[in-house]
């Protein structure tokens, strides 16, 4: 009978949240669309769209940024109230850089031809907005379980993008998705051909554009009004 | 008559924004208007041509296998490469600073002119990506300073075209969807295509 008011005790005063909560599975499902990392709230475009003339790049940056966020805002939300508020930039660049290195010294050991293709961009995780913005908006007062859901959230939000872009790049840049030719062979024979535009940079801001375009003719409420 | 060369390359053909799209977020964001995008731009100017040379000077000096070899020959071996990313970004976050401090003393006229921005430009991607590129492309240390002026008057000049452009369409008939970010994307697009045609210049 005692141990059993202890228990009641103990549940009534901390309030037990079930992992998947409506509240927590907003966390992840709201960057999808209403809160989009890139297409809503315009961060951490900089290093993402020069990975996504292929699919398989695109992927690898996709699982280092989900990665990267989830734990820096996991990292920092722990230690929330430790922080001096004057220096929490330098904390958190110190946080994201650590983790942007540990994703680089992996990625070079087992998967050498592809950390090689994203080259420098590895190292712009770092500077992302998107994991800067997470973390001044979102870690530094919130929980750390909701916070690292929400970074996932956005880690996932921001690959979803990423992949689309990098679907139309390749396939119409190059006829392969992740180097499968797509586009048979007697197409070509055709006369069909790869449109170089793809390729180049200008490419992805017009699919992107594309992208805010459609989303925002779905989804009244996104409508710039200025 | 090379540097000359790099810093058009690094201005025109290797454009930040247009080529690599780096310095994205806040050249978005701060292109509503002429006078704020000027006073961005300036700041990335700036910091870049600080920023490049010193990492440049940490670079080869301490990180480079083999570079500590000049205090001590049995750390010869030694190479810290690895701890690239997070020495530059400590590097730019203090330089920022400083900087911040210098102009606010000495400048307080361009102070006020660059406000919010010159803290902002810790995290622009454009200033750690200057220097990773330089360290990549394995540039001297007077291409490394030509090179980071280069890439920041490039950031200046796209800047401040699309702040101008974005002004302009303000009168302009866009379907609701596509105002502000959408078209912002696309014209950016454009303008990318219009720096390609700087390809394979050379003095």
């Amino acid at each position: 009978m005692s141990t059993e008011t202890a228990v009641k005790a103990a549940a009534s005063a901390e309030p037990k949240e079930p992992l998947f909560s409506k509240k927590n599975r907003k966390l992840i499902t709201d960057p999808f669309n209403d809160n989009n990392p890139i297409t809503v709230q315009v961060l951490g475009v900089c290093s993402a769209l020069a990975v996504t003339t292929q699919m398989k790049p695109a992927f690898v940056m996709t699982l280092s940024v989900i990665f990267v966020i989830s734990f820096s805002n996991l990292i920092i939300s722990l230690i929330r109230n430790t922080i001096p508020s004057r220096i929490r930039m330098i904390v958190q660049i110190t946080v994201i850089a650590l983790l942007v290195t540990m994703v680089d010294q992996v990625l070079k050991a087992f998967v050498y031809d592809v950390s090689r293709e994203l080259s420098v961009y590895i190292g712009l995780i770092i500077t992302n907005c998107i994991v800067m913005g997470r973390l001044e908006a979102f870690a530094m007062g919130n929980k750390p379980m909701p916070s690292l859901l929400d970074g996932i959230g956005n880690g996932i939000g921001y690959g979803a993008i990423l992949l689309v872009v990098a679907f139309f790049r390749e396939l119409f840049g190059a006829g392969t998705l992740f180097g499968v030719q797509i586009i048979p062979q007697f197409m070509y024979d055709l006369g069909y051909e790869n449109n170089g535009i793809m390729l180049t940079s200008a490419a992805a801001m017009f699919i992107i554009g594309v992208l805010i375009w459609v989303q925002r003719s779905f989804n009244e409420k996104l409508v710039d009004v200025s | 008559m090379e540097l000359v060369n790099l810093f058009i390359k690094s201005a025109f053909i290797d454009n930040m924004i247009l080529a690599y799209f780096l310095g994205m977020c806040s050249y978005l964001a701060v292109s509503k208007t002429v006078k704020t995008a000027f006073g961005l731009g300036l700041a990335v100017i700036f910091v870049l041509g600080i920023t490049a040379p010193i990492n440049w000077l940490v670079n080869s000096f301490v990180l480079q296998e083999g570079a500590l070899a000049a205090i001590s020959p049995s750390l010869a071996s030694v190479d810290l490469s690895f701890l690239q990313f997070i020495v530059f970004i400590a590097v730019i976050a203090s330089m920022v600073q400083l900087v911040e401090i210098v102009v606010e003393r000495f400048f307080p006229a361009l102070y006020t002119s660059l406000g919010i921005f010159l803290p902002l430009i810790t995290v622009n991607c454009a200033i750690l990506g200057g220097s990773l590129f330089m360290v990549q492309r394995e540039y001297a240390f007077d291409e490394g300073i030509v090179y980071g002026l280069g890439s920041g008057f490039g950031f200046f000049l796209a800047i401040v075209a699309i702040a101008s452009i974005r002004e302009k369409l303000r009168y302009a008939h866009i379907p609701p969807a596509l105002r502000g970010l959408g078209i912002a994307f696309i014209i950016t697009g454009l303008m990318g295509i219009a720096f390609m045609s700087f390809a394979g210049i050379s003095i």
